[in-house]
């Protein structure tokens, strides 16, 4: 087998895998039992009267991570041809592979300084 | 050979693969019981069936029958497509996993593998990341507090440690030279089945243990859902099969994950001896002796799991973030580096 081929069995097993997901949650949508009611559809807030909803604003740090995980993630994803050819480019590619990965430790060791990723 | 054979072939590999997945991730919520019960000297579930080992099916008709709950508030559609997303990242995963060496019918030699395609590490980690969305949709649109709390946590968690997972893998590449799952797992028969990548990369292992550990939202790692202070996480608004497939995707999700650590460290269907079984027994024995001894060293993983589960506290969140950044992504790259170093002194 080759090239595109072998993405086949892929499609395969998403058109299974997502006929059950969808059969089973139409399934359980239609055999559950339905009663609403102005109280019971509000809601859970432990068993207080709901304060507004939650499209209020979170803690910054959560972006900021989200952030730093595009941009080391993006060159992780940089290092895995070089891990692949590993032994055939030797020496000479590790050596190149320090300069990159000494400039994304920079990056790194500036954003712990920084206290980017300090939680109090 | 035709095109119609290898779909016909590859149609009822995918449906077996995907029964053993749910057959599996279901008792192992029955196993997940049993397992606490006899850590905390408890029964456990005993009442449907022998032993109750009916619980499992009695759990999803009861999922099944209850009431499918829409909070007034919420996104209505992304509410709905939320759990069904969660579920079909966690079975698309196992497409790449090889469940055994090839079996022989009629002169033509079966993979048992979904698919051997080159850059099976990648795709891993390209749908295990898709996992992110089902939480973060699902919590973000049932637009409640506690939800949102209990998303953003687990999505920043999940992505603080695909870091280190990512750069523990990069070390094994280097080891194995190729990233299809096939063929690491053929690497490691050598010495008559006992060239387990484990001897080559034991930090490596570790580090993605705890990975995987955290990708699944387990203890220590399961502040999304820490029901002292988030009620119950990403999913306090959902109910009925919703829930279940909330629940279901983490247990399909640590049933693959198992797999994946047994085929990448622990020398996947090779056990000792293989070479010479092979010669001595016929074919299609062998493989499915093989295929045997990947469940078992799967089954010892999920056990894992749930030991550590019902042994270790969780962590705090300062921590969480802190054993993440601090302390796995520099022992990655130191790792990474070893390695290098290493491979090229000695040639593996």
């Amino acid at each position: 087998m080759n090239g595109t081929i072998n993405y086949l069995p892929i499609v395969i097993q998403f058109v299974v895998a997502f006929g059950f997901v969808f059969s089973t949650l139409l399934l359980a949508g239609i055999l559950g039992p339905k009663t609403g009611g102005v109280v019971k559809d509000l809601n859970f807030e432990c068993g207080v009267e709901s304060m507004g909803n939650a499209r209020a604003p979170f803690s910054v740090k959560f972006f900021l991570v989200a952030i730093l995980f595009v941009i080391f993630d993006i060159e992780v994803i940089f290092m895995y041809p070089w891990a692949v050819n590993f032994k055939a480019m030797g020496w000479i590619g590790l050596v190149k592979m320090c300069f990159f990965l000494g400039s994304l430790l920079l990056g790194f060791f500036y954003v712990i300084k920084k206290g980017g990723l300090d939680w109090e | 050979m035709g095109l119609e054979a290898l779909l016909i072939e590859k149609t009822i590999i995918v449906v077996i693969v995907f029964i053993v997945t749910l057959t599996i991730a279901a008792y192992s919520t029955y196993g997940e019981r049993k397992v606490a019960a006899f850590i905390q000297d408890r029964i456990g579930p005993n009442k449907a069936g022998p032993y109750g080992l009916m619980q499992p099916l009695a759990d999803g008709i009861k999922m099944l029958m209850k009431e499918d709950f829409v909070p007034q508030q919420a996104n209505k559609f992304l509410f709905h497509i939320a759990p069904g997303l969660s579920m079909l990242t966690a079975l698309m995963v196992s497409a790449v996993i090889p469940w055994g060496k090839t079996i022989i019918i009629g002169g033509r030699s079966i993979p048992i593998q979904v698919t051997d395609i080159n850059i099976g590490i990648l795709y891993v980690l390209s749908v295990v990341s898709l996992g992110v969305y089902g939480v973060m949709i699902g919590g973000w649109a049932s637009n409640n507090k506690y939800s949102l709390m209990g998303a953003l946590r687990a999505s920043s968690q999940m992505i603080s440690y695909e870091l280190p997972m990512g750069l523990s893998l990069i070390a094994l590449l280097m080891v194995t030279g190729t990233m299809s799952f096939s063929e690491i797992a053929a690497q490691q028969s050598g010495w008559n089945g006992m060239q387990w990548n484990i001897i080559y990369q034991p930090i490596g292992f570790v580090l993605f243990l705890i990975c995987a550990f955290a990708e699944a939202n387990r203890t220590p790692f399961d502040l999304p859902e820490c029901e002292a202070e988030l009620v119950g996480g990403y999913h306090t608004e959902y109910s009925s099969m919703k829930l279940g497939f909330f629940l279901f995707a983490e247990y399909a999700h640590m049933f693959v994950s198992s797999a994946i650590i047994s085929t990448l460290y622990f020398g996947g269907y090779n056990f000792p001896g293989i070479n010479t079984l092979y010669e001595m027994l016929p074919h299609n024995i062998v493989t499915l002796i093989g295929v045997g001894v990947l469940m078992i060293k799967t089954l010892f993983f999920i056990f894992l799991f749930m030991w550590v589960r019902w042994t270790i506290p969780r962590f705090r969140y300062d921590q969480l973030m802190n054993l993440g950044w601090k302390r796995l992504v520099p022992i990655a790259i130191a790792n990474i580096i070893i390695t290098a170093g290493v491979v090229l002194l000695f040639d593996k």
